[in-house]
């Protein structure tokens, strides 16, 4: 390079910062460990070089706003938003934005109180929780219930809205859930909307992806699939996809802990004594079980049937439930 | 007379830094962190107010000095004292307390003499300032 030589302050070795603020190490777990969301990598690494470089601006003492840090996650049940929750945070508190870096994870029931005059302290108390961190606020468009204006959700808003705004030092706040009724939500909250800087969006998983998820978490338990458990486990997603109440990996996740119950008593009714291979091994019989590969559930007579019974005690299937 | 009560009190009054600074020791600690007002500044008065609850799962400082902050504005002219709660050994105890809120003006105490049977004399405390006008507007300026 021919530059010429600049006073040592006046140049920044933006690739030193990065190692020392330790943020590489925290990005590189998250392209190792997360499967896909690409988009999703790609924009954390925006937020982060944006904040890496306003850090050193500071330094230099050029003068910028400090960042709004308040972000929204939009996706469907399953796609990491949680997880990417606690990343951020991570990040975040790396490059030293926010002191503590813990996540309080609320929904609408732990702001919103159930009489007048309850909302506001329930609000504050938990906003006092998550101080030094990051509120991350499920499924935020629940607060806002346009059609009973008495709703109390409106004032656990407000509150929301002027520590998002005075205490930028002391508070991040996330809110998640799904794109269409996020964006509804900011429709009837513009002050909301204004307030918050960063939108993420999280894509569907492809079932190949799924496939890789599933593999980690099993190899995260000590299980893994045989050959054909494998290939019956794709066809599973195939037929789970077109299913209503398809959650991504949280369905994979579901189906995976009823594919081990079918495998232990699959282990257990067999005669032969197993070997520690068995144990860990999934076949194709414990995938196939699933009632997704029966279009109508097999009428047995004269006994219980185990796989169906086995999926009609999953807690998951509660009805109102959607991410099953 | 300035009111010496808890730790820290022979120093001058802490800056809000400072305090935060002492919240955030407390809660590396793992105590639970309370805040309490009163008028009535005599030293054998344990029942202060509370104002709101224990704040028990804090992380950070900001939620409590956020609290103190609203104390101070709904309670101006009153003392305002910080408790730290350890529960950790499985039995409660305050393992620290001190002043971060007083009124502007501190009238100090009264000796009262009180005569007995065979000229014994029995000395209390009264404090001048609660004397002399009710509970909420002892120390209004």
């Amino acid at each position: 390079m021919t530059q010429p030589l600049a006073a040592p302050t006046d140049t920044i070795d933006l690739a030193a910062e990065y190692r020392e603020a330790g943020v590489a190490d925290v990005l590189d777990r998250l392209d190792a460990e997360l499967v896909g969301l690409a988009p999703v990598k790609r924009r954390v690494r925006e937020i982060a070089a944006l904040l890496l470089v306003d850090r050193v601006r500071e330094r230099l003492g050029l003068a910028s706003t400090p960042p709004s840090l308040h972000m929204c996650f939009t996706g469907n049940p399953g796609t990491g938003k949680t997880t990417l929750a606690l990343r951020m945070a991570e990040i975040l508190q790396r490059l030293g934005y926010v002191r503590k870096g813990h996540v309080v994870a609320v929904t609408r029931d732990d702001l919103v109180g159930q009489f007048i005059g309850h909302t506001a302290p329930k609000t504050k108390d938990v906003l006092k929780r998550a101080m030094g961190g990051v509120l991350f606020v499920d499924e935020a468009y629940y607060l806002f219930r346009p059609e009973n204006e008495k709703d109390y959700g409106q004032e656990a808003i407000e509150i929301l809205l002027q520590v998002m705004e005075n205490q930028r030092d002391d508070l991040v706040v996330i809110l998640a859930g799904y794109a269409d009724r996020m964006d509804r939500f900011f429709e009837s909250n513009p002050g909301m909307k204004s307030r918050i800087a960063h939108h993420v969006e999280f894509p569907d998983y492809s079932n190949a992806e799924l496939a890789q998820i599933a593999e980690r978490m099993l190899a995260d338990w000590n299980y893994r699939f045989d050959a054909a458990g494998r290939a019956a486990f794709d066809d599973y997603l195939h037929h789970r996809r077109a299913k209503p109440h398809f959650a991504n990996a949280r369905s994979v996740r579901n189906a995976l802990d009823r594919m081990r119950l079918r495998q232990a008593l699959r282990l257990f009714d067999g005669a032969t004594p197993v070997a520690a291979d068995d144990l860990q091994i999934l076949t194709a019989a414990d995938v196939r079980a699933s009632r997704h590969f029966h279009p109508t559930p097999p009428t047995l007579v004269g006994q219980a049937p185990p796989e169906a019974d086995i999926d009609a005690y999953d807690p998951d299937r509660i009805p109102e439930r959607s991410d099953y | 007379m300035r009111l010496t009560q808890g730790a820290f009190s022979f120093l001058p009054d802490l800056t809000d830094t400072q305090i935060a600074a002492q919240i955030e020791y407390c809660l590396r600690k793992q105590w639970a962190v309370a805040i309490e007002f009163t008028d009535d500044p005599h030293p054998r008065n344990t029942y202060w107010s509370m104002w709101g609850h224990p704040m028990f799962d804090l992380a950070d400082a900001a939620g409590a000095m956020q609290a103190l902050r609203e104390c101070r504005e709904a309670q101006p002219g009153h003392y305002i004292r910080i408790n730290a709660f350890d529960s950790t050994p499985g039995w409660e105890s305050v393992r620290l307390s001190f002043i971060v809120g007083r009124p502007a003006v501190e009238p100090g105490f009264r000796l009262v003499r009180r005569e007995g049977p065979g000229r014994t004399l029995h000395y209390t405390l009264e404090s001048y300032a609660v004397g002399r006008q009710p509970e909420g507007e002892r120390y209004a300026t």
